[in-house]
């Protein structure tokens, strides 16, 4: 199963947007893919707690310990998989 | 961790700091965390220092005392308040007039919150004894960087049974400034150097990689990308007890986290990279006494020559 079938477009955006929010520096936004290394387009660690409490508040979740890792956050799939895992 | 585990490390502790106050090596000052020091201790720390300064000087650091209180405004640069917004210290004073001075007075006699009327300052608790280096670095360092001495006091408010968690403490720091590959170099030969002098004094300590206590879930992201990238590194070793060994030294490596935030850069203009390691005075000499004994002239032979005790 991919991340999309588990958020569909919508969600996809809304990540995205959060993400770009977080990154805090401009780039372009066709270039963010949904497999594109946030940490190598610049999400400090920082950024990822800020990360992590945008994507609970605008998805009604709460990441669980076990999520709370850089892998998590890595990318706007790897955000999505997640979303999916506590949405079911 | 379960609970009969965390109640046998709270019995080691208490246990540990029963030893320490009967001993007299430590006085206590009511608070947890808070100590008084017997004259045996501070020699202890004395010598320790004296140690690793007469090992250390071929290397020509410069010397550089800063007190246990740091400027507001370039604590606030730092991202320390985001990331141990608990173990912060915030000096307050009262600022008034006599109409607020009576207020607090009264608030005080009537057993109610007097700290109302108080101000923030202009300063900080330190909560590293690097942190005051940075904003008095800014500019352009020579090609071979700066290598800087530092000692002081420093403030972390986590009050806690265990004797070696003191809220106030002695940091003796070595910090490299220059380029990544200046500050990966002082990292590890001061990772080798530490393990060694503290192996000297009978110390066999253990390197770990580690992370900081950073506040909240959050925290946990920031501990994980720490321990990804292998930023910190501490030497520890069993001082209350063995189940859960104690940090007496760590050596980290901030990238360019300080070379930005405060504009130091490198002498080809990138911002400069920085490392350090940090000895834990207090949890040294603590460390020394729970392994050799409270009575230092029973200390083994090899461990009063290298102290020169």
């Amino acid at each position: 199963m991919t991340s999309s079938t588990l958020t569909g477009p919508v969600e996809m955006d809304a990540i995205k947007e959060i993400v770009l929010e977080q990154i805090g520096r401009t780039i372009d936004r066709d270039s963010l893919q949904e497999q594109s290394d946030l940490y190598s387009l610049g999400l400090t660690s920082l950024a990822t707690v800020g990360l992590m409490l945008a994507i609970e508040e605008r998805f009604d979740i709460e990441f669980p310990e076990s999520m709370l890792g850089r892998a998590t956050f890595r990318s706007i799939s790897s955000i999505a998989e997640c979303i999916g895992k506590l949405s079911n | 961790m379960s609970c009969i585990a965390t109640e046998t490390l709270t019995d080691a502790y208490r246990e540990c700091r029963r030893q320490l106050l009967d001993a007299g090596v430590l006085i206590s000052m009511k608070v947890d965390g808070l100590y008084a020091f017997s004259g045996p201790f501070e020699e202890v720390i004395e010598r320790f220092e004296q140690l690793v300064t007469r090992r250390a000087r071929r290397h020509r650091a410069e010397v550089m005392r800063f007190p246990s209180i740091m400027c507001r405004d370039d604590y606030l640069r730092m991202t320390h308040i985001e990331n141990f917004p608990d173990l912060l210290g915030s000096v307050h004073s009262f600022t008034g007039k006599e109409r607020d001075h009576a207020r607090l007075l009264g608030a005080r006699s009537r057993g109610e919150d007097w700290t109302q009327e108080l101000c923030p300052t202009q300063v900080m608790m330190t909560p590293a004894a690097c942190y005051p280096l940075y904003p008095t670095a800014t500019g352009t360092l020579e090609e071979e960087g700066r290598l800087v001495d530092l000692r002081s006091f420093v403030f972390r408010h986590e009050p806690s049974i265990d004797p070696a968690r003191m809220m106030i403490f002695r940091q003796r720091e070595f910090v490299r400034l220059g380029t990544a590959e200046q500050a990966l170099e002082h990292r590890a030969f001061w990772l080798d150097e530490g393990e060694e002098v503290l192996n000297l004094v009978g110390l066999p300590v253990e390197r770990v990689v580690a992370n900081d206590p950073f506040f909240g879930r959050g925290g946990r992201l920031m501990a994980d990308a720490q321990r990804d990238q292998v930023l910190k590194y501490e030497l520890t070793i069993a001082v209350a007890s063995g189940d859960k060994p104690t940090a007496i030294a760590s050596c980290n490596y901030h990238q360019d986290h300080f070379g930005h935030t405060f504009d130091i850069l490198t002498h080809d203009g990138r911002f400069a990279h920085s490392a350090c390691i940090g000895y834990g005075l207090e949890r040294i000499a603590l460390a020394l006494f729970m392994t050799h004994g409270f009575d230092t002239d029973h200390w083994p032979t090899s461990v009063k020559n290298a102290l020169d005790l």
